[in-house]
């Protein structure tokens, strides 16, 4: 039965349909929604297919790296919920719950889409701690575009709560957003069979021979790289699966 | 007496509840009462391992409270189980295992996972009513639905449904109770706070109206899932 779904599978791929009637290099139908969580500073939810994830944003107000004392900073965190696939287990973060974060976290810190510095309360003492969560609702495949997209649709959303002096009254939001100098998102292409698609669902996905993340910039700059799965790459591969991705992250940011 | 936000010591805040909102997931449902948002998904009956806990006489029941770390009105919430969650886990666990008929899954488990994206007092009760849905929704045999509301005092009141403003005031105390809707019978009842006896008496009968009505919005849920 396995092989026989991955061979039905490839086949498909090889004609350029899926099983939902996809071409491969189409996204399923994406929403984003704002304002999920009013308790959060910023949050929402995306929707790729039934693929859903919410991201949501606190802020903390904590002390500065000693290396880097006028530089506030961010931190990714994935929760792969067992409430969202009958294989997640709770407990601590799996590995690939720490991949997905960190490959989020990547494309948003290399991209220089925050200004660390202007996160600096008073140099040396207090910083802005931005704490950006990936909650994942259903997982039916391609968790990596949905979080990039979420993630960067939440800091768009985000307000920082007032400060008084020593303390964050988090029941009242100012009317200062985050300003973002770059809009990173990624979009992560598969290979499989010899060809390449985006968006796999849940079976699609199992069959993977290799997959490459590419974060990149509004104006097409890559701005983070990570190749997964078991199988190798060529030169060639990388080249045609960067081109792809980068084009797929244009077409995502009419929905943003 | 009008409440801080205007309602009637009867009057629950506004519940929206719908089934069938995470499509990998057996049973599942979402339960919005004021801002407090609960999603629950069944997973299950399925096998149990490891193996030593399974039980050749009957299945058991798993059930999982966990807040998203932004859904808190404080600081983010640290990922993971804390004593408070696994407490509630417990409790919720217990409130809806009256209902469930278990001895059809032997060696079996049936997963409960509740999820908050937003919270706003109530929380435990709102996912118990989600809880209720998704089982239903996943065909589990239940004798019945649960429902859940905390009741309590709030400026020597007895009052349904408490915000977390009310719960916050001084001399408030805060019961949450399960019912099961046909029965009327009690399958949580927590309180903290300081009461007379005859005070705990009223808030029940609060609660057992107040269920009936969530009661009627749970059937709704799943009767609109499945268009009856």
């Amino acid at each position: 039965m396995y092989n026989n779904l991955k061979q039905h599978i490839i086949n498909c791929i090889n004609q350029n349909i899926r099983f939902d009637g996809r071409k491969n290099d189409e996204h399923r139908k994406i929403t984003i929604e704002y304002d999920i969580s009013k308790n959060a500073e910023g949050s929402a939810r995306v929707k790729i297919g039934n693929t859903e994830v919410i991201v949501g944003i606190k802020t903390e107000v904590g002390s500065p790296y000693p290396d880097t004392p006028d530089e506030g900073t961010i931190m990714v965190g994935a929760e792969l919920y067992p409430l969202s696939n009958p294989d997640f287990e709770g407990g601590p973060p799996s590995t690939q719950a720490v991949e997905l974060a960190r490959v989020i976290d990547r494309g948003i810190r290399e991209s220089k889409a925050i200004d660390f510095k202007k996160l600096c309360i008073k140099e040396g003492e207090k910083v802005w701690l931005l704490l950006i969560d990936i909650c994942v609702i259903n997982d039916e495949g391609n968790l990596f575009d949905a979080s990039s997209l979420a993630a960067l649709a939440a800091l768009k959303n985000m307000h920082f709560p007032e400060i008084d002096g020593e303390n964050i009254d988090y029941k009242k939001k100012s009317k200062q957003g985050l300003k973002l100098n770059e809009e990173p998102l990624s979009v992560t292409v598969h290979k499989i069979g010899g060809n390449y698609i985006i968006d796999p669902s849940n079976e699609e996905e199992e069959f993977i021979d290799a997959r490459l993340t590419a974060a990149a910039t509004a104006d097409g700059t890559i701005c983070a790289l990570q190749k997964g799965g078991d199988d190798v790459l060529t030169e060639e591969d990388v080249d045609n699966m960067i081109t792809l991705a980068v084009k797929k992250t244009k077409e995502l940011r009419k929905y943003l | 007496m009008k409440r801080p936000d205007g309602r009637n010591v009867d009057e629950l805040r506004k519940i929206e509840a719908k089934a069938g909102i995470i499509k990998r997931a057996d049973g599942s449902a979402s339960f919005k009462i004021g801002n407090t948002i609960a999603y629950a998904a069944v997973y299950g009956p399925r096998n149990l391992y490891p193996r030593f806990l399974q039980n050749p006489e009957k299945g058991i029941l798993r059930c999982n409270y966990n807040m998203m770390p932004f859904s808190g009105s404080g600081e983010r919430i640290r990922p993971g189980s804390s004593r408070r969650s696994k407490e509630i886990s417990l409790v919720t666990e217990k409130a809806l295992l009256p209902v469930i008929n278990l001895g059809e899954f032997p060696n079996s488990v049936i997963d409960i996972f509740i999820e908050f994206p937003q919270t706003d007092a109530g929380s435990r009760c709102a996912g118990i009513c989600a809880a209720s849905i998704a089982l239903a929704e996943a065909g589990v045999p239940m004798k019945e639905l649960v429902a859940a509301v905390a009741v309590g005092i709030v400026n020597g009141e007895v009052v349904v449904d408490l915000s977390k403003e009310e719960e916050d005031m001084d001399g408030a105390v805060d019961i949450p109770i399960a019912i099961t809707t046909k029965s009327n019978n009690i399958s949580l009842l927590q309180m903290d706070g300081m009461i007379k006896q005859e005070d705990i008496k009223k808030a029940i009968e609060l609660g057992k109206k107040a269920s009936q009505k969530i009661f009627e919005l749970q059937k709704k849920a799943i009767k609109d899932k499945y268009n009856v």
